[in-house]
């Protein structure tokens, strides 16, 4: 019988064809809106994402997201480094700070300055350069897409002067770092050659960054940590959802986007749900005939369900693919943060399902309450 | 076809009444049938429209249930059965033939033929050639694979009585089989019932119109305004009253 179902459902293309689009639709714009949403979500943790190898974060205990930074005096790395567990721990700055082009015009960058032994939270990928040219006098590295930023359609010239704080300093290399929320130019230079490079404040230390000794969980170590120095240490875990929390809290993002998201679902349903109706009032007779034949009431119910799902399929795929091609196309697209994991395509795939749900919902009872004898009349 | 023995009757009708709408809007669309149709017969109910013979053949079918009064059909009794029970009762006992044909358009002739063995749980692998080999029979081994809107109204026609023979029913229902056809087709599809449908163990109720087709019956049952009004057998040359139960 199901398979009379689906003879039926795709006898029709029009109708077929509108109510997969109603559902793909509707699928698309939840999962794409999603998708950017998740996007920007990883665009506020993207600087811890960026720091490779630590494993508990510290940081002064009024510290919300990863941009509130309030600074602590340098003399709590070594009162980390004294808590029992800590295999080792660092200095990391991040800071605002203004930078003077050639041209005499300023933007403001995002400084990142890494200990100056270990070079802890430098970036992974080089384009240019290597991370051991920090050791020049004044030497800085940038993110590639930074610097396309300031000096768009030239390419990449080694040596280049900024000017921050009114000290010198020179682009050495050229680094891949993921896009950060507020889309400003990474520059990564020593912690020693950070600290001048910052407006002058009386404390300049942003985070240590601890590694647990093997066989003791970061999120064990944190609570060492905190409970010895009385500063917030967090595991990189822990701290990822704090600033993820800050921004859905604190924010309009996840509204404005709920909203699309919530349209998206609506918009879908009225139309799939609609067309689907349509298909099945049009189809009462053949439904009629069906029951007439000995269908029962839980057959027809089956063989509705079915094609219910069969449309929620097909519209999922194609608007799951849709979305992705539009993530995949907009790629290279600086401004715009599309990030798809494997929880908005479940979070689609359920709105889909109550989308084809409710429209069988709606149209069902039309079916149960058919009269077989609708067939003698003619 | 019938013979001068006694045959026991497959459809007992007694005192059925049916109305439509309520208190004071209440139609009765029967008053009171009484009817019996033995095994073998080919029985036309004919009357002007409105009279009540799509009615009495959907309570006859057990697609609509009667207001009062007893309906039998081959040996089990419609009016007390369970709805459920009357569903698998259509299923393994009732074939129909529609004035429209009611095939369903995304489906091939011989996927149409083939739904009630479907519906009864038969695989498709086993329904398909059982129907095709009907069809063949029905003189459309030719357009097995076509849909009907690829069909002549003659050719529906013939697949609609193929779909309603296919699973072997007992009770063969058709409402105006020739209404929607030509002359020649019609003439075509009487022949096709009373010489394929017609069986010892099977009853054909065919409600018409047309009278061109009253040949083809053993007896024509007269209906109006709700009543069967008198009983001609045909082929018997007797013409009587309706059935009369104390």
């Amino acid at each position: 019988m199901l398979w009379i179902a689906w003879k039926m459902l795709i006898g029709n293309r029009a109708k077929y064809l509108g109510i997969v689009f109603g559902v793909a639709f509707a699928a698309l714009l939840i999962a794409q809106q999603s998708s950017i949403f998740c996007g920007l979500m990883a665009l506020t943790v993207s600087q811890i994402l960026d720091v490779e190898g630590a494993g508990v974060w510290v940081m002064d205990p009024k510290v919300r997201y990863v941009d509130d930074v309030k600074p602590m005096a340098d003399t709590h790395l070594y009162r980390v480094r004294g808590v029992p567990g800590v295999d080792w721990a660092v200095r990391l700055y991040k800071g605002i700070a203004r930078a003077r082009l050639e041209s005499g015009s300023y933007e403001q960058v995002i400084l990142l300055g890494l200990d100056d032994a270990t070079f802890i939270g430098a970036p992974l990928t080089m384009i240019d350069g290597s991370i051991d040219d920090l050791r020049s006098p004044d030497a800085v590295i940038m993110d590639v897409v930074g610097y396309r930023k300031l000096w768009p359609d030239e390419p990449f010239k080694r040596g280049r002067i900024i000017e921050m704080n009114d000290r010198r300093a020179v682009i050495v290399g050229l680094a891949k770092a993921r896009k950060t929320f507020q889309s400003f130019p990474v520059v990564y230079t020593r912690y020693s050659q950070a600290v001048r490079f910052a407006p002058p404040e009386r404390k300049v230390l942003s985070f240590v960054l601890a590694e647990p000794l093997p066989g003791i969980a970061p999120e064990e170590l944190a609570t060492r940590i905190g409970a010895q120095t009385g500063l917030q240490a967090l595991s990189r875990d822990a701290f990822l959802s704090k600033t993820i929390r800050y921004y859905l809290l604190n924010t309009g993002i996840p509204i404005n986007f709920g909203i699309t998201v919530g349209l998206g679902f609506l918009v879908g349903t009225a139309i799939a749900g609609q067309t689907f109706y349509l298909f099945i009032v049009e189809n009462l007779r053949q439904f009629g005939a069906l029951k007439a034949m000995g269908t029962s009431n839980g057959t027809i119910l089956l063989m509705v369900l079915a094609q219910a799902l069969h449309v929620g399929l097909v519209g999922l795929g194609v608007g799951i693919g849709l979305a992705a091609l539009f993530g995949w196309a907009t790629r290279s697209l600086s401004k715009l943060s599309f990030y798809m994991p494997w929880q908005v395509l479940v979070i689609t795939g359920v709105a889909v399902f109550l989308i084809v749900l409710l429209a069988s919902l709606l149209s069902i009872r039309r079916v149960f309450v058919v009269d077989p004898a609708i067939v003698f009349r003619g | 076809m019938p013979s001068s023995a006694p045959r026991s009757p497959a459809v007992e009708v007694r005192g059925v009444t049916r109305d439509f709408g309520s208190g004071d809007a209440v139609a009765r669309a029967l008053r009171g049938v009484d009817l019996d149709i033995p095994h073998g017969e080919l029985l036309m109910l004919v009357g002007p429209s409105g009279c009540g013979k799509t009615t009495l053949v959907s309570i006859i079918a057990g697609t609509l249930q009667p207001t009062a009064g007893e309906v039998k059909v081959l040996g089990e009794d419609l009016v007390s059965m369970a709805p459920a029970a009357r569903v698998r009762f259509r299923r393994a006992n009732v074939g129909f033939i529609f004035q429209s044909f009611n095939l369903l358009p995304a489906l091939t002739a011989v996927e149409n033929a083939a739904v009630p063995l479907i519906i009864g749980g038969w695989s498709r692998r086993r329904a398909l050639p059982a129907a095709a080999v009907l069809l063949e029979r029905l003189g459309l081994g030719s357009r097995l694979t076509n849909l009907p809107n690829e069909l002549s109204g003659g050719q529906q026609q013939r697949v609609a009585i193929a779909r309603a023979l296919v699973h072997e029913p007992r009770l063969l229902i058709c409402d105006e089989p020739t209404s929607a056809l030509d002359a020649e087709n019609g003439r075509i599809t009487m022949e096709l019932i009373s010489g394929i449908a017609v069986q010892p163990e099977r009853v054909v109720i065919v409600v018409t119109h047309d009278q061109r087709v009253y040949p083809y019956a053993d007896r024509i049952a007269t209906m109006e305004d709700g009543q069967i009004v008198s009983i001609e057998a045909r082929r018997s040359g007797e013409v009587g009253a309706p059935t009369q139960h104390a």
